[in-house]
């Protein structure tokens, strides 16, 4: 009875093998690649140059549709990466460590554009670039934490042994993610609170927000299609003297 | 559109270099994520043809 609980289905075992996955995400990609696009385009003109200015901040709140897709990017991705290490511990699985390293650079980077963009928008509206606010602080740790673990996979040339220290790492820093979502509230801050929920209506119009969630699934979209890249990329570095790989019609070109 | 003129897009009020320097990082960062990739499998799906020729 007790290994019914760690009896997964199917597709959750064909998952790590890195045949199923190169071809199933060669699949994907293409639709992928579209989407993020075609909604991040959509998305970004709108934001720019469709949407009605705020009527306190003036068009400087355009800023938004690129800072908080990139600032939910940056947490989502982090967690994403310590489940994907997780679950390469827990199941042995060698394509789940290579997903918990092809995250790295990308959520490294959408971090990068969230503080980037985020002190571009602190000029017109606090005044000032910079300031050492809670919710600055534990993203300016995230980018830290970010580069922990992409200096401690990058030391380690044993693939399991990176991927497994990669993994506790990313699942210890997850406790920065709570800290940064409810900085604004556990806090006096000077960062405004979440600009839109799940669960809740949006306080903005239909014209400020759609934007918005454009930008956001469009990034999500980005993120899949960078990961799917990625993955395929170390599949074919660690599998080449495989035989399904050298009869592989990529490999071939037939 | 909610501008009145391309010129009065391009300033915004006087918030143009903040916005539009905002959007070209984003722009510009992604770019370059999906450039590396890109060219990372470019490089790995060449050695391992070259690793099938080898072996042949």
């Amino acid at each position: 009875m007790t290994q019914s609980i760690w009896r997964m289905p199917r597709w959750f075992h064909q998952m790590g093998s890195p045949k199923w996955f190169y071809d199933f995400g060669g699949s994907l990609l293409p639709w992928f690649a579209l989407a993020a696009f075609v909604l991040l385009t959509w998305g970004i003109v709108w934001g720019l140059a469709f949407a009605p200015a705020d009527y306190q901040q003036g068009n400087s709140f355009r800023i938004m549709y690129v800072h908080v897709p990139a600032a939910i990017l940056s947490q989502s991705i982090f967690l994403g990466m310590a489940v994907a290490g997780a679950v390469g511990l827990i199941w042995k699985m060698k394509v789940a460590f290579m997903v918990a390293r092809s995250c790295i650079a990308i959520g490294a980077t959408f971090t990068a554009i969230a503080l980037l963009t985020g002190a571009i928008w602190g000029k017109p509206t606090w005044g000032a670039y910079w300031v050492w606010d809670a919710r600055l602080t534990s993203t300016l740790v995230l980018l830290f934490l970010y580069a922990g673990v992409m200096a401690l996979n990058q030391a380690i040339s044993e693939r399991q042994i990176a991927g497994k220290a990669t993994a506790i790492l990313a699942i210890v820093g997850t406790i920065n993610i709570p800290i940064i979502k409810y900085s604004v509230e556990w806090w006096n801050t000077l960062h405004q609170s979440s600009s839109f929920t799940l669960t809740a209506k949006p306080s903005m119009p239909a014209d400020m927000y759609l934007p918005l969630l454009l930008t956001v699934l469009g990034s999500y979209c980005l993120f899949v299609l960078v990961v799917l890249v990625r993955t395929r990329t170390q599949i074919l570095q660690t599998q080449s003297g495989t035989s399904w790989l050298m009869q592989h019609r990529d490999i071939t070109g037939a | 559109m909610y501008f009145e003129s391309l010129g009065a897009l391009w300033d915004m009020a006087g918030h143009g270099p903040y916005v539009w320097s905002s959007y070209g990082l984003f722009v510009a960062l992604l770019c370059l994520n999906i450039w590396h990739a890109r060219s990372q499998k470019m490089k790995a799906l060449k050695q391992a043809k070259a690793f099938v020729r080898r072996n042949q």
